[in-house]
């Protein structure tokens, strides 16, 4: 498996999207550390790019990425090698180089210029939602048929999680307000990633406190080490269970 | 060697496969062949895994092909059109199947390589290739690891005369090491030297597999493709196309005749 993530990385390098990827997250990383007087405004400016743009390159990159490598996934077909271990290794090689930018454009100038508590959650939120939106970018490529498909339902995927999916929570919660729906927010936040990445960073830092009676739960909630673990679960099942599902797809799928 | 089972699939609506039942020993050079769309192709990639059958079972040494993909290694297998990595260069194409097959050099077969002087293209990336340098390609590869058993898809389809030449004297020269190969073509005169079984294919249903030598005495004709008409013929089966091909051949052979004159 090693041996042909290190093809797929090899052939990604190549292609200097990830290079391109590496230097935006720099310098915007940079330049907000430098801008801002106060790193954890800085950080939250930081955090609002990395919730947009980290799961948009994963997915957009991935997507393309998988149907431009179809060549080397039906010539390893005919070498002795099972589907799982081609999947596992495309995954593993796009989520190396993804990764590998992430944390060279963002860990970099994060432990340079804020290397505290809430620093170290950006990291981890970025990290968890590459993998996420890999996972899920490996779905909808191994599901739908042809390219265009592939990256228009990857948009989608995206333009869901990142922006639809608020506006919905925002619906629910302005028509039901007359209802205690601390508890009911505190689940729908765990079905969006992107959500759980900013609430679980918002409530290291000062802010939380202008969230009222909310924050002051959530604060109570993914303050505990039970809502760390939650956490981390939660974003774990967000990996696994795609991933798992793209392979089940793959396995029985006619090349 | 391979034995296949009541193999079916569908496409969609359209039946690529219907009850597929054969044996293939070694030392066989079987030609399948049939129209366009009748279902040659997806019978190799099913052999090879590629195309999961609806239902039947393939069996490659009496273990079915289910998962394990280690049969494989004992498959060299030629595609109809070779896609490639466009980034990577010829070598590296070569250096990676050899780091992924991890066989020993001295069983390694170069000479497709030396033959169609591939050694100097080394560092040209596939995407620069022309359609016979890709075949090329594809076939030196399906020869080097020396394995049991070559499936050839289409192997002469845009190989210039000489090089199809050599490809044929190197599959013959591999027929005499005892192992099975696969031919589809619908050059019937280049399958004449090569193959011992003709299994013919049409819509997806298997119309008939014989030996060659079977086939020539029912038909009374020496050559393949006269003898497959006349089988067809004689059974009512559609054989428009190979009329066709006849029609074709004849007419092209007296252009060429007429420029020699």
């Amino acid at each position: 498996m090693l041996k042909l993530s290190k093809y797929v990385l090899y052939d990604i390098v190549r292609s200097k999207v990830v290079l391109a990827y590496t230097a935006f997250l720099f310098l915007v990383s940079f330049s907000l550390f430098n801008m801002e007087e106060n790193s954890s405004k800085a950080i939250l400016s930081l955090l609002n790019i990395i919730l947009i743009v980290v799961p948009l390159i994963s997915m957009i990159f991935t997507t393309i990425h998988y149907y431009n490598s179809y060549e080397f996934i039906e010539l390893m077909l005919s070498q002795p090698m099972s589907r799982r271990i081609i999947l596992l290794s495309e995954y593993g090689g796009v989520t190396l180089s993804l990764l590998s930018s992430f944390l060279i454009g963002v860990g970099i100038p994060v432990l340079l210029y804020s290397p505290d508590s809430v620093g170290f959650s950006l990291l981890f939120t970025g990290i968890c939602l590459t993998f996420v939106f890999t996972s899920l970018a490996f779905l909808t490529s191994v599901k739908a048929r042809d390219k265009a498909r592939g990256i228009g339902f990857s948009l989608l995927i995206w333009f869901y999680f990142a922006l639809i999916y608020d506006g919905l929570i925002l619906l629910i919660l302005f028509n039901f307000n007359d209802y205690p729906l601390e508890k009911a927010t505190l689940v729908l936040s765990a079905l969006n990633p992107i959500d759980l990445g900013r609430i679980s960073i918002m409530l290291k830092m000062d802010v939380s406190a202008l969230m009222g009676y909310t924050g002051a739960l959530y604060k109570d909630f993914f303050g505990s080490g039970s809502g760390i673990l939650f956490t981390v679960g939660i974003m774990l099942l967000w990996i696994i269970l795609p991933l798992w599902w793209a392979l089940r797809v793959f396995k029985k799928k006619d090349l | 060697m391979i034995r296949i089972e009541h193999i079916n699939k569908k496409f969609k609506k359209l039946l690529a496969l219907k009850d597929i039942n054969a044996q293939f020993e070694k030392g066989q050079v079987i030609s399948l062949i049939g129209p366009n769309g009748s279902g040659k192709t997806t019978l190799i990639k099913s052999i090879l895994g590629m195309v999961k059958p609806d239902s039947g079972k393939i069996f490659f040494n009496d273990e079915p092909i289910n998962g394990d993909p280690s049969y494989r290694s004992l498959i060299g297998y030629m595609p109809q059109i070779g896609r490639y990595p466009d980034n990577m260069k010829v070598g590296q194409l070569f250096k990676m199947l050899r780091n992924i097959r991890n066989v020993a050099a001295d069983r390694m077969d170069e000479e497709l390589i030396e033959k169609f002087a591939l050694k100097q293209i080394f560092d040209k990336p596939m995407r620069t290739l022309s359609g016979g340098t890709r075949q090329k390609v594809s076939a030196a590869l399906a020869f080097l690891f020396n394995p049991d058993v070559l499936i050839l898809d289409e192997p002469t389809a845009g190989l210039d005369p000489l090089s199809s030449e050599i490809l044929k004297e190197k599959i013959l020269k591999e027929k005499s090491k005892n192992k099975l190969i696969l031919i589809t073509s619908h050059i019937l005169s280049d399958l004449d030297e090569l193959t011992t079984h003709i299994m013919y294919l049409q819509e997806g249903k298997m119309e008939f597999f014989k030996e060659i030598e079977q086939l020539r005495e029912e038909s009374g004709e020496l050559k393949l493709g006269k003898a497959i008409a006349r089988i067809m013929k004689g059974e009512k089966f559609n054989s428009g196309w190979i009329d066709k091909m006849f029609v074709l051949k004849d007419s092209s052979r007296e252009i060429k005749n007429e420029d020699h004159a």
